[in-house]
């Protein structure tokens, strides 16, 4: 049954895919299938989280090949988290689709590309083995190099082209340091690569795949000065696969990052963590600069991504376990709020036919609903008390504090100043003042049902989180401490 | 061997980057093709090289004997060509669509996400 547990985040994304392409020419049962697939993830997702909750790390040795030999996967707390964050936005981006997505891209496979996506980040979180990493993010990238470009439109093609290249160059060093860590310590599975690593005699030649590890997840990642590709293409595509990459895909590569520099390189890469968190705090101010300058909606969000991604390798360059514990908050609050963000930026434009935010306005007088919807992810980000935002920065700056690690403190501060700014412009924008010309939409209640539902969703457990921040912390406490002691990971996956 | 495998890696990787900051698009997928060569060969070199030594176990055995030619690089390899040519297979439709619809294969021109 924990086995089966462990394999059902894989298989159900896998077979609704599979059996979604049977149904190649029939886009309605595409629909249901995907909805209830998505259901079903999110339901898997919850259940892993319970059995790793009470049970402790859960493993299976792949075909029966004892570890290191053949491919293992593996979950702990942090793992489980995260497969039920991928569950809820591939759930609400899937809802938000059937509302939003147009025929010609549903014909052409919309639905099956985006639970192969989902395919690709659940098993990315739930390898034990650094090669079966890459291949899951390759399983991810391609899907998403298709459903970026799907439609070929010119602005998504142009995007597509620098999303693809810079990611293909991130797989060539994640490759060549697979190649390095395999020729130094001779195994693949994370668990026994630890351990050799740890005993290796040769520790100098560890920093080599360390930093070709941090190059490589950092483009994904879109850390400063890596994230170039992130603006230039996240605004592209329908709102509805912009909101699956902004709320997912970027957190994958800050996953990878935390698991392979808490689990591979804790001994070694102490001059890593001091480049991590000096990236931490440069990631965040230029992406808040960069918001700051500009005026359409999405890619205003994609820079809040960027610097919202400082905050997260923050608690890793400090790399306490409260600060570790403070990261895995934070990427939990910034999936749900970044998603609903983009999901609304979509209704906006629905309602008013552009992104552009001088061609936006009244939109506080004319749907009230909607603005209130907005200020409650938009001011979480901010990290306004009671959301959750303000817990999640809240546990940051303490664990900073602890350090005296007072000028990324400020720095972290300073941003989310800047970040509440930026967020009050859209507000002043596209819902304060007066609407510059009259855009009357109508939508169906079908449409309205599937658009609201899952913004309607994602705030409540926002506020939630806000008001409530006790168990999501505990689960993010003890997610961190297995990630600061490793030896049950070890124990588990070695089966020792 | 090690040697010469070596400066071949670093050339592949610096033509590579070379091709990529040109501003056809044309080069660039070349240049990506050269650099996963590049990453394929550094695996391949940093699993050992041994000539003559197969891994199979000698009639009469009951393991390997020592020293033989390590065969996990070479199914890693084997895994990234096949990834590699489906990703530059989707590359060279994308840079095609894009020449159709942009018109241009100059990197420079393709900057309209890019603006304020």
């Amino acid at each position: 049954m924990r086995d089966l547990l462990l394999v059902l985040p894989l298989l159900i994304p896998l077979s609704t895919a599979v059996i979604g392409l049977l149904f190649w020419s029939r886009p309605h049962l595409q629909r249901a299938l995907a909805t209830v697939g998505a259901g079903l993830l999110l339901a898997s997702g919850l259940g892993l989280l319970v059995s790793v909750r009470h049970g402790g790390i859960h493993t299976v040795q792949v075909g029966a090949w004892p570890a290191p030999f053949g491919i293992t996967l593996a979950a702990d707390l942090f793992s489980a988290i995260m497969v039920v964050l991928t569950g809820l936005i591939g759930l609400a981006a899937v809802l938000y689709s059937l509302g939003s997505m147009d025929a010609h891209r549903e014909r052409f496979g919309y639905y099956p590309l985006v639970h192969i996506l989902l395919l690709g980040v659940c098993g990315a979180f739930l390898t034990g083995d650094i090669f079966n990493l890459y291949v899951w993010f390759e399983v991810m990238l391609i899907s998403s190099f298709v459903l970026m470009a799907l439609g070929g439109e010119r602005a998504q093609l142009e995007g597509a082209i620098k999303y693809v290249t810079l990611n293909l160059m991130s797989s060539a060093l994640f490759l060549a340091a697979v190649g390095v860590l395999y020729g130094i310590a001779g195994t693949l599975n994370m668990a026994d690569l630890s351990k050799t690593l740890r005993a290796t005699p040769r520790p100098d030649l560890v920093l080599a795949p360390a930093m070709l590890l941090l190059v490589a997840f950092g483009i994904k990642a879109a850390i400063f000065p890596l994230f170039f590709w992130l603006p230039a293409s996240y605004h592209t595509p329908p709102v509805a696969v912009s909101a699956l990459f902004a709320g997912l895909l970027t957190k994958v590569g800050v996953y990878a990052m935390i698991r392979v520099f808490t689990l591979l390189f804790d001994h070694h890469a102490h001059s890593a963590h001091l480049i991590i968190l000096v990236a931490s705090g440069l990631t965040m101010v230029t992406g808040v600069l960069g918001a700051v300058a500009q005026n359409e909606l999405r890619r205003i969000l994609s820079f809040h991504i960027i610097s919202q991604i400082g905050y997260m390798i923050m608690g890793l360059g400090l790399f306490t376990p409260i600060s570790l514990a403070g990261s895995i908050f934070y990427i939990a609050h910034h999936i749900i709020v970044k998603t609903n963000l983009f999901l609304i930026s979509g209704l906006v434009f629905q309602l008013q036919g552009s992104y552009q935010l001088k061609r936006l306005g009244g939109l506080y007088r004319k749907h009230p609903g909607l603005a209130a919807l907005f200020l409650t992810p938009a001011l979480s980000l901010a990290g306004m008390p009671p959301l959750s935002g303000f817990w999640a920065k809240l546990i940051l700056v303490k664990a900073g504090l602890e350090l005296q690690q007072y000028l990324i403190v400020a720095v972290s501060l300073m941003v989310s100043l800047l970040t509440l700014f930026s967020m009050l412009k859209i507000w002043n924008e596209a819902f304060w003042k007066a609407a510059p010309a009259e855009h009357s939409a109508s939508l169906s209640r079908g449409t309205q049902l599937a658009l609201f539902l899952p913004v309607l969703g994602l705030a409540a457990i926002t506020l939630w989180i806000g008001l409530m921040p006790e168990p999501l912390f505990s689960l993010s406490e003890q997610a961190a401490q297995q990630l600061v002691d490793p030896t049950e990971y070890i124990r588990r996956t070695l089966g020792e | 061997m090690d040697m010469v495998l070596a400066i071949v890696v670093g050339g592949l990787y610096a033509a590579g980057l070379y091709m990529m900051m040109r501003r056809s698009i044309v080069k660039l997928i070349i240049g990506l093709g050269l650099l996963s060569h590049a990453s394929n060969l550094l695996i391949f070199t940093l699993g050992r090289l041994m000539r003559g030594r197969p891994p199979l176990i000698a009639p009469g055995a009951e393991a390997l004997a020592e020293p033989y030619a390590d065969p996990l690089p070479q199914a890693l390899i084997l895994t990234a060509i096949v990834i590699g040519f489906g990703v530059q297979a989707f590359a060279v439709v994308l840079i095609k669509r894009v020449y159709q619809i942009v018109g241009t294969d100059d990197l420079d021109q393709m900057k309209s996400t890019d603006e304020l």
